[in-house]
């Protein structure tokens, strides 16, 4: 299956919940927010969260900014 | 470095009113001696896209958080009122604040605020109880919209974002002024040297947000400090009270008992 992570697409072998991709990513340990299909979803609901095929991830982390 | 009093902003207390970008500074290193240099309590901080291999923003943040100040998050680059309000909630998340400076851009060559998107993301974000400080343009107006919309501070342009070009409407921003003595005003965007923001604060104005006019300079942690004297220094006159300006000169030193005065004028200017 396919989903889209920060406008690239990405394959994934099998089906797995959000909390499980975000470490096997290596996103572990790293000061991130992530938006499933344009919602923003609270760290908390990562284990809630089913990846399917056709989803899109935001995946944001702090930045300089004016 | 400041022993300016205190002032309340967002239901903080801080002694600067200096508020400082982060952005475009030549490295991490001159970032952090230019907002200690400037003595800024609160900098203003953003999200990006992270690839799991790019660590950039763990090290920003760790940079941030080893100062100690007050993070603002910003919207910058949203368009839409679904954007701003997703990239707000992700910000109160990572960052652990409530404040948010929202930014709805409606122009991409002057970067100006989408006035309507503005006013609808506010209302949406005040709702879920950010406390929103939104840089808008200085139309009064939308600013009493922004007000309704539960705003408690409000952050008019001095001029386009990093064009420099200080208070392009000096008008405007005083009638914001006086018609909203009561919320903290603050210039927010365009300020390119330390006049510019004493003129800001001399007309009263509760604060300065500045960025590229201190990154960009050749020396980012002297332009920091000499922004930090300014505004203290326009709050300063502010409260001191300017003297009215007149047309015609007046002296300055006594008259009476001027040496060689005469009742009459000379001969050579009869």
């Amino acid at each position: 299956m396919i989903i889209e992570i920060n406008g690239e697409r990405r394959e994934l072998d099998r089906s797995r919940v959000l909390a499980d991709a975000i470490r096997d990513w290596g996103y572990e340990g790293q000061p991130i927010a992530v938006a499933y299909n344009d919602e923003f979803v609270p760290r908390g609901r990562y284990a809630e969260i089913r990846l399917q095929d056709g989803d899109r991830l935001e995946i944001v982390a702090p930045m300089q900014g004016g | 470095m400041t022993t300016a009093p205190f002032w309340e902003i967002g239901g903080r207390q801080v002694r600067s009113r200096l508020l400082l970008g982060t952005a475009r500074y030549p490295s991490l290193a001159v970032l952090q001696q230019a907002i200690h240099a400037s003595g800024a309590e609160i900098v203003t901080v953003s999200l990006r896209r992270e690839s799991a291999e790019g660590r950039a923003g763990s090290q920003f943040w760790t940079t941030i958080k080893e100062l100690g100040v007050q993070v603002l998050p910003n919207t910058a680059g949203c368009k839409t009122v679904k954007e701003a309000v997703t990239t707000a909630e992700m910000a109160r998340e990572i960052f652990e604040t409530s404040w948010l400076k929202l930014e709805v851009i409606g122009d991409d060559y002057t970067l100006q605020p989408h006035p309507f998107l503005l006013v609808e993301a506010a209302e949406a974000l005040c709702r879920r109880g950010f406390e929103v400080f939104p840089y808008t343009t200085d139309d009064l107006v939308l600013a009493e919209r922004l007000v309704q919309a539960g705003c408690k501070i409000l952050m008019p342009w001095g001029s386009p974002i990093g064009s420099g070009q200080g208070l392009n409407n000096p008008y405007a921003l005083r009638t914001l002024r006086a018609r909203y003595p009561e919320i903290p005003l603050i210039v927010d965007a365009g300020i390119g040297k330390p006049s510019h923001a004493i003129a800001a604060m001399e007309m009263g104005y509760d604060g300065v947000l500045i960025n590229t006019a201190v990154a960009r300079a050749t020396d980012p942690v002297s332009m920091g400090r000499a922004f930090g004297l300014a505004v203290e220094a326009g709050r300063l006159a502010y409260l001191a009270g300017a003297m009215p300006t007149q047309e015609m000169a007046e002296p300055s030193t006594p008259v009476t008992g001027t040496p060689f005065w005469h009742s009459s004028p000379p001969e050579n200017l009869k």
